[in-house]
């Protein structure tokens, strides 16, 4: 009876949600979809974690691109126009008052920020008086090139890395077409062996205001 | 406030005046362009929210939707998703308007000083680790009912880890396969 129950749940949930593909992993149609030419764009994860490696440093992760093989991973790269950039909010409004927004071009990337962006919203300028971080972009298959810490405190990373996201999500796609009733124990990682072009930017807290909560979400943006 | 970002836009200024004037490595060399106004294409801060509660004919309008106005241009739809769940409560208490309240606004709540974490057994949205088996968090709060004992072959997926271990330096993400 409860599996009926849930079961026409899980349906209705097709008919209201939609097609459920993964984390967030190809949820951008209009950068994902056939004929995209901005594949750059699809954040598949994003990361909010304290360093475990110094307790005064916030480590921010923005993933792209997901599902790559290895096969596919010498060859992807991240698009010269695109703009990836950390939103902070540190006064609760949802609205942000910090940026850190990273570019790409020539096989660097360049991470401008934490800095109060030029306005809030959708549009963004690069905020190129704040602090700016360089680093080489890391390729497929070599050691990783990380930033030496700047003087602000940053360091950066660009390139392919394992995706760290896990989910059977190969069972909740048959759960949700009705075809299984519940997941597999063990259950199958549908992201094992895949990686995605990754950004890691690690600031000092002492940058990010002094809030006790911030809120924080990701943005690609493109000229 | 205004005085505050001030003051420590005038001490960012300054520290990076120095970064460039003692840090080779750190000072610009070649033409980097700048310029111009990048346009919105996606966002994201907690996983899997805009793929499960959104319809695919509005997947684009989320993503070029700011936070702070999600609530009002989506609640109404995620608490439908939620009706078609057939959820009721949730293990945090939280009923049905107040879930689809907290899910809608698609922001990482991150806790400055102690752990950060998307939940622990202990801390909730505190942030979000490597390591944490978000899905299973987000299976128990939409399947759990109020005890998360309620369809348990639902609310959680069995993948308990990442299948490549994370590191403890900098940049923590384990190298690509």
């Amino acid at each position: 009876m409860k599996k009926k129950i849930f079961l026409s749940g899980l349906l209705g949930m097709l008919a209201v949600g939609g097609i459920i593909i993964a984390a967030d992993h190809i949820d951008a149609p209009a950068v994902t979809g056939p004929g995209s030419t901005s594949p750059g764009n699809d954040i598949t994860d994003v990361y909010a974690f304290q360093s475990p490696a110094d307790n005064s440093k916030m480590v921010f992760v923005v993933n792209t691109q997901g599902l790559l093989s290895p096969g596919a991973s010498a060859a992807a790269s991240f698009p010269s126009n695109v703009m990836y950039e950390f939103n902070i909010d540190n006064t609760g409004d949802n609205m942000e008052d910090l940026v850190i927004q990273c570019l790409v071009q020539n096989g660097k990337m360049r991470v401008y920020g934490p800095v109060a962006p030029a306005a809030t919203g959708l549009n963004s300028t690069v905020r190129v008086n704040g602090p700016v971080t360089e680093v080489a972009v890391t390729p497929y298959g070599a050691a990783a090139i990380n930033s030496a810490t700047n003087a602000n405190g940053t360091k950066i990373f660009a390139g392919p890395r394992d995706d760290p996201f896990f989910f059977d999500l190969a069972r909740f796609k048959m759960i949700i077409a009705g075809s299984a009733s519940s997941f597999n124990n063990p259950g199958s990682d549908t992201f094992a062996g895949t990686n995605v072009m990754s950004i890691v930017v690690e600031v000092p807290k002492s940058l990010l205001g002094s809030a006790s909560t911030i809120n924080v979400w990701a943005e690609t943006k493109s000229k | 406030m205004i005085r505050f970002n001030k003051i420590s836009l005038s001490l960012i200024a300054a520290l990076s005046l120095f970064a460039a004037s003692c840090d080779k490595n750190d000072t610009p060399t070649d033409n980097f362009d700048t310029s111009g106004t990048y346009i919105q294409n996606d966002q994201m801060a907690r996983p899997a929210v805009n793929t499960v509660f959104v319809n695919s004919a509005r997947k684009n309008e989320f993503n070029t939707t700011v936070p702070s106005a999600m609530n009002a241009a989506f609640n109404a739809q995620f608490q439908s998703v939620l009706t078609a769940f057939g959820y009721t409560q949730n293990a945090l208490g939280q009923d049905k308007p107040t879930f689809a309240g907290l899910l809608v606004t698609d922001v990482l709540n991150v806790k400055m000083n102690g752990t950060t974490t998307f939940f622990d057994g202990t801390n909730v949205l505190t942030g979000r680790t490597l390591a944490d088996d978000v899905i299973d968090t987000e299976l128990l709060l939409i399947f759990g009912g109020p005890t998360g004992a309620s369809n348990p072959g639902l609310t959680k997926d069995n993948v308990n880890a990442n299948d490549k271990a994370f590191l403890n330096t900098f940049p923590y993400l384990a190298s690509p396969f």
